[in-house]
């Protein structure tokens, strides 16, 4: 029983999010929305820790698995993707590891700046 | 034969989790960085249906019950993040300037290799969501007159390229603090680095997490300003 109320309090977080994408005329998924409404219901304490914990926590460790699906649809996107592979590849290739590491960097000097301004 | 593979409710599910399973022990047995249980179990499913001559259409129609799980489960990094959040509150400035640094280092970035590249205008907004999370990439893309379905595969190339690269890039440029290496994986590769985040520990999963969303509402803001430049 706990588990069927935990899914049903993340399946209607996740449905709140969906009917807030479909109202706010911007381009952000309902999962975004459905991210912060939760995270809301848990600093307000209307929906406890408790009551989705276990079940939430389930989800996000296997997440990875619920990538595999799109990830092979690459497959059927190739002949549209061949028409420009070259760019492609490599600015997705070279972006990612910048800004993995410009935000990286950048976060940890802050952090390690404001450490030694506090002492 | 071939009928009830294509047509099983199971069959895309079964050859998901199992690819994924021979990933997580390749792995452990041979622990190198290019050895990603996500990475395999996508070449793994991708080599089984060229060999069965089975199409996507007809894997998806089964392994979509799998993706299904993909918006719940987003809504629950919530979770994680909140067990984090005083780390959050202590680190609210540099974690808001580690994203806006990413998130400019990438339109910027791009920018710059569309104008090496003398990408036109449909090419160059394809790219520009790259980093973000598929749902606002692919709108964002549309709107402004990209390729979703390329945009689409820059976003999926992005995510598991930063799930395999995470660990070593960041040990390589002496990125150890938490809260740093959670923002450079959420803002980099957005959900699918996370689920790597996740892995790498507590406080880099949560910050990651917080990181999507951010990046990618900052992502709206920035774009109105760079779609326009090409």
């Amino acid at each position: 029983m706990k588990h069927i109320f935990q899914l049903l309090i993340i399946l209607l977080v996740s449905f709140l999010g969906e009917l807030l994408a479909a109202l706010i005329p911007i381009p952000v998924p309902g999962s975004i929305y459905g991210m912060l409404l939760m995270l809301l219901g848990l600093c307000t304490k209307i929906i406890p820790l408790e009551s989705v914990r276990e079940t939430a926590k389930f989800l996000v460790a296997v997440m990875p698995i619920m990538f595999i699906a799109p990830a092979v649809g690459l497959l059927d996107k190739w002949t549209q993707m061949r028409a420009m592979l070259v760019p492609l590849i490599v600015i997705t290739v070279v972006s990612t590891f910048v800004v993995m590491g410009v935000s990286g960097l950048l976060t940890q000097a802050v952090i390690r700046h404001d450490g030694r301004a506090k002492k | 034969m071939r009928a009830i593979l294509t047509d099983s409710a199971y069959f895309g599910v079964v050859i998901s989790l199992l690819a994924y399973y021979i990933g997580t022990v390749l792995k452990k047995k041979l622990k190198w960085a290019l050895m990603n249980p996500l990475l395999i179990s996508v070449i793994l499913v991708i080599g089984a249906l060229l060999l069965l001559g089975i199409d996507y259409e007809a894997y998806n129609a089964s392994a979509k019950y799998i993706t299904y799980f993909l918006t719940p489960a987003t809504v629950c990094l919530a979770v994680p993040l909140y067990e984090q959040l005083t780390l959050l509150k202590k680190h609210f400035k540099a974690v808001m300037l580690g994203i806006l640094s990413g998130v400019l280092a990438s339109l910027g970035c791009i920018l710059l290799l569309a104008l090496l590249f003398h990408m036109d205008h449909a090419g160059y907004v394809t790219l520009l969501p790259k980093s973000i999370t598929t749902a606002i990439g692919l709108g964002m893309s549309e709107s402004m007159g990209g390729i979703p379905a390329i945009t689409a595969a820059a976003i999926i190339i992005t995510g598991i390229l930063g799930n395999i690269i995470a660990e070593g890039f960041l040990k390589l440029l002496h990125v150890t603090e938490p809260v740093a290496r959670g923002v450079a994986i959420g803002t980099a590769s957005h959900a699918i680095g996370t689920s790597r985040a996740m892995e790498l520990g507590e406080a880099e999963g949560a910050i990651s997490s917080l990181s999507i969303a951010v990046a990618g509402l900052m992502t709206v803001v920035f774009v109105q300003l760079f779609g326009g430049l090409i």
